[in-house]
């Protein structure tokens, strides 16, 4: 369906910036009129998909994370997180509950399974030295 | 970080946010406090505490298991819903004490 609102906000991968990225894409979902329930199962999925940019990503790099939100005229809200960091090898091996690559840093590998109960979809999409993009849908209905 | 003891309990009181930013300044915190042998039960009151992700899971995983190494134990409290699920998801439940209240 054609898009109702888009934006697109870039930044540098740094853990500051989790927090303002979660925040701005939960400010622009609130057009939706969504639950606050619903606000914040976008903000933790948005917060999980940027964080493994950061800290899988881009490991000890920094560079650009760019995130992309839409939604059509039917509520569903769709959030695309990409980074051009080192990729994944094996997704489906990513994104099976507890496989964390840092163990020793205490991540606890929960990240996709966060993402895919929070959400109604997550896809991903990525090339071994050249990325990563997560997209994260979910359908706010009208109130 | 508020944080009260008693005996061999200590009770740490989350405010604001944890996610991965935050998550080693907590963590290290809380260790520093741990560092007295005789706490053998770290109760973690999340009343006060707006956001988590799965980052928090990491960090209570992580003073389990500093806890469960001299004996002791880890209780949470006062956790949202949104906090629960992510707990709940995790299986943190069979090893985490959930307190009512």
């Amino acid at each position: 369906m054609e898009q109702k609102n888009a934006m697109t906000l870039e930044f540098l991968s740094l853990p500051e910036n989790e927090g303002f990225a979660r925040v701005a894409v939960s400010a622009f979902a609130v057009q939706l009129n969504p639950t606050l329930e619903t606000l914040t199962d976008i903000k933790t999925a948005v917060s999980e998909a940027v964080t493994n940019a950061i800290v899988h990503g881009y490991r000890e790099e920094t560079g650009i994370v760019k995130v992309e939100a839409s939604y059509d005229h039917s509520g569903k809200l769709t959030v695309t997180v990409s980074d051009t960091g080192c990729g994944i090898p094996d997704i489906a091996r990513a994104m099976t509950p507890f496989f964390t690559t840092q163990p020793e840093k205490e991540r606890s590998g929960m990240g996709f399974a966060v993402m895919q109960t929070f959400m109604d979809d997550v896809q991903v999409t990525s090339q071994p030295g050249c990325g990563t993009n997560v997209t994260l849908v979910k359908t706010i209905a009208a109130e | 970080m508020r944080f009260e003891k008693h005996r061999d309990t200590l009770t740490v009181h989350l405010e604001g946010e944890l996610d991965h930013c935050c998550a080693q300044s907590i963590r290290r915190e809380m260790d520093r406090l741990l560092e007295e042998p005789q706490i053998r039960r770290l109760v973690i009151d999340m009343g006060d505490m707006s956001f988590m992700d799965s980052s928090g899971i990491g960090v209570i995983l992580g003073r389990y298991r500093l806890l469960a190494s001299r004996g002791g134990s880890v209780a949470v409290r006062n956790m949202n819903r949104q906090v629960a699920r992510i707990f709940q998801l995790s299986g943190m439940g069979q090893i985490i004490e959930v307190m009512q209240g």
